[in-house]
Formats: structure tokens, sequence, C-alpha cells
């Protein structure tokens, strides 16, 4: 899922300057899962600015809504009435939900309160973890199911570097050598054959570097 | 403020804090008539959006009082609490309030004594802290000073 994180509450409160009425929209997909974005985290927020707003005798009037989705063109329709109302529209979706919401509303400000981190998952319950850095080109048949450009901290392809100790990575005692990881892995696999093979360099044109991506289901267009 | 008479709620959970306060009671202990008291099947009920909407409607404090650690009825419904409490301290501390607005206690049922003991030291808390920005009755007498 995309994980979100909150931005600074005095942020918010500085793109909210001089807005009196505002709806404050959550979204029901990856966000309401990573505790950010969802139906509980709209009704803190909004609570927090209004106890915020009240508190220098300048009230917010805020509509709480959460849509089951933001990036899906038939959901972001369920908004039209809210957005009637509102002079603008804080969107606690990812950086995609927030684009998608702003290209339905053209007339409305579109503010986000989220950063939009990574695509990862979650380790136990409000514990998150990068995972996947959508490179375009999955190398996970090579590495034992372990992302080396998402895991290792240099994306390196063959093997780890010198700053590997104990299976850990020089940048944080805390963090894993992704390369450890995938050898213990091939190892118990019996796929160290994998290893053995020279992976060419990183075609990165598959990543954000060959510009904005798109992907269509041919089947679908009508 | 002299006269400041605080709005404190109390969520207490069924099985402990509010048997103590029924148990304070009983015991014709006194304890400041500021607590309100809303009783909850168990404090894992608690969420931040319970917290702050307290806050919201100007409470002056809020308290969460659940069972001891490691007696809960629901076995560790008072550990989830924690640290939503703790969390939502953060949450006004962002608004600006003071974070010693809220807090957690545990207790059992057994505990009369000293339920009336954390209402009287919370409410006394709570007045030297003064109202809260948000308890509307206050800030019209403060506005028209």
């Amino acid at each position: 899922m995309v994980i979100g994180e909150r931005k600074p509450f005095d942020e918010i409160m500085k793109m909210l300057e001089g807005l009196k009425k505002i709806a404050v929209m959550g979204c029901g997909g990856c966000v309401t899962v990573c505790l950010t974005g969802g139906h509980d985290e709209v009704r803190v927020l909004s609570s927090q600015l209004r106890m915020a707003r009240d508190k220098e005798g300048n009230p917010i009037e805020i509509i709480e809504k959460t849509l089951e989705r933001q990036c899906d063109p038939e959901y972001v329709e369920q908004a039209e009435s809210v957005a009637k109302e509102v002079e603008a529209i804080l969107s606690l979706a990812c950086g995609a939900g927030v684009q998608f919401m702003a290209e339905r509303y053209q007339n409305l400000p579109l503010y986000p309160a989220l950063n939009t981190t990574f695509v990862g998952g979650s380790k136990k319950e409000g514990y998150y973890v990068e995972r996947c850095q959508t490179c375009g080109e999955c190398k996970l048949y090579f590495t034992g199911g372990i992302c080396p450009i998402a895991r290792c901290s240099k994306s390196l392809l063959n093997g780890p570097c010198g700053g590997s100790t104990k299976g850990k990575c020089e940048i944080d005692p805390e963090v894993d050598c992704a390369w450890q990881l995938i050898l213990d892995r091939l190892k118990s696999l019996n796929q160290m054959d994998r290893y053995s093979s020279m992976m060419p360099v990183n075609d990165w044109r598959t990543n954000r570097d060959g510009g904005p991506r798109k992907m269509i289901r041919e089947d679908f267009q009508r | 403020m002299s006269d400041f008479e605080p709005i404190v709620v109390a969520f207490c959970c069924h099985y402990c804090a509010y048997g103590a306060a029924d148990l304070a009671g009983s015991m014709r202990l006194e304890y400041p008539t500021n607590i309100r008291i809303i009783r909850l099947p168990c404090t894992g009920k608690i969420t931040p959006v319970f917290l702050l909407r307290a806050f919201e409607r100007g409470a002056d404090g809020v308290y969460v009082a659940g069972c001891l650690e490691g007696d809960c009825h629901f076995i560790h419904g008072n550990l989830v609490a924690k640290p939503r409490v703790n969390y939502t301290k953060k949450l006004i501390q962002e608004v600006g309030l003071e974070p010693e607005r809220l807090e957690m206690f545990n207790m059992s049922a057994a505990m009369g004594p000293r339920f009336a003991e954390v209402a009287r030291e919370f409410v006394e808390r709570i007045k030297t802290l003064g109202p809260s920005p948000l308890n509307k009755t206050y800030r019209v007498q403060s506005d028209a000073a």
C-alpha cells in the first residue's frame, strides 16, 4: 500500500489561513490502512483544526467526509455536493488522490494534509516499512523475493558493499543489509546459482526517469 | 481566577474506576463535583477522537481511569489505552493546550479512596492551569474583562 504521514499541524494551519469553511476529505484506501488518512483521522484532524481556530477566535466550519478512494473518478464524483459548499478541500489521501480530486474540482483549491512517503506494508499494527520503489522492472525472481532496489540503501544489484557489517547496513545499525538478507534466503532456498549470474546495469527508464508512467488494459478501453 | 470551577471529564472503566467511584460514594468520601464520569466497557474503547471531542466541547481537563496494569477484564484494554492517551497529549499540544490537561490513571474497583484522591488531585491540577481556552463560559468572562 501507499504509506503517508501527516504533515506537521502548523503547516496545515498555514495552508488554511483565511478560510472559513472547508471539507476535510479522507480516503478509504491505503491511507486508512496505515492509519493516517481514514475516517478516524479525518475526525481527529478536524477536531484539532476547529479547536486551534476556535482558540484564536477565528472559527472554521468543517465538513468531514471520507470517500471510498480518491484515486478513482467514480468515487471522486461523490464529493460533488460537498465541493459546492466549501472554499477548499483538505485531502488526507496520498499525492495521487489529491491530484485526482484537483483534476475533478477545477475551481476548488485542493490542499494535501499528508506527505506521501513510500510503498510498503505493515510489520505490525501502526508500524510500516518500505518494500517497493516502483522501479518498473521487478527483480525479485533473482533475489529471493527481497528487493535490492528498495531495501539496499545504495540500490546495488550484484551483492553487498563494504558497509555491510554483521548483517546490518552502515547507514544505521537497525537497518538490515538487503544483500545479507538476499544471500541468506537464496542459500536456504538452494538458489545460489541466481546470485552467480551478473545483473546488468539497471534501466531507470522504467522508473521515474522515463517521465510520468501509465498502464493501460486494452480490453477495458472503449 | 479564584472562582474557577473546572469541567473535568473522567472516562472510567466499568470494571474498576467506575466501581471505585461507586465505592467512594458508599464510603461517603468527598471528592470535587467538577468530575463528569463517562462509563466505558473498558478503557481499550478510548480513541483520540473521544478525548479530543471532550476538549472541543470545552472540558478543562480529561482523564481516563482504567484497571491496574495486568488486571484488565479484557486482558490488555488498559495497555491499549495508555499509548493512545499519550498520543492524544501530543495532539492537544499541537492545538496549543497543555498536555497536563489529559492524564491516565490506574486503579482497582476496591480503591474508592484512591478514586477520590485522583479526582481531588486532578481538579487541583486543572485549577492551577486555569480554564481551557475552549471553555466558553470563562472565555466570555475574560473577553468582557
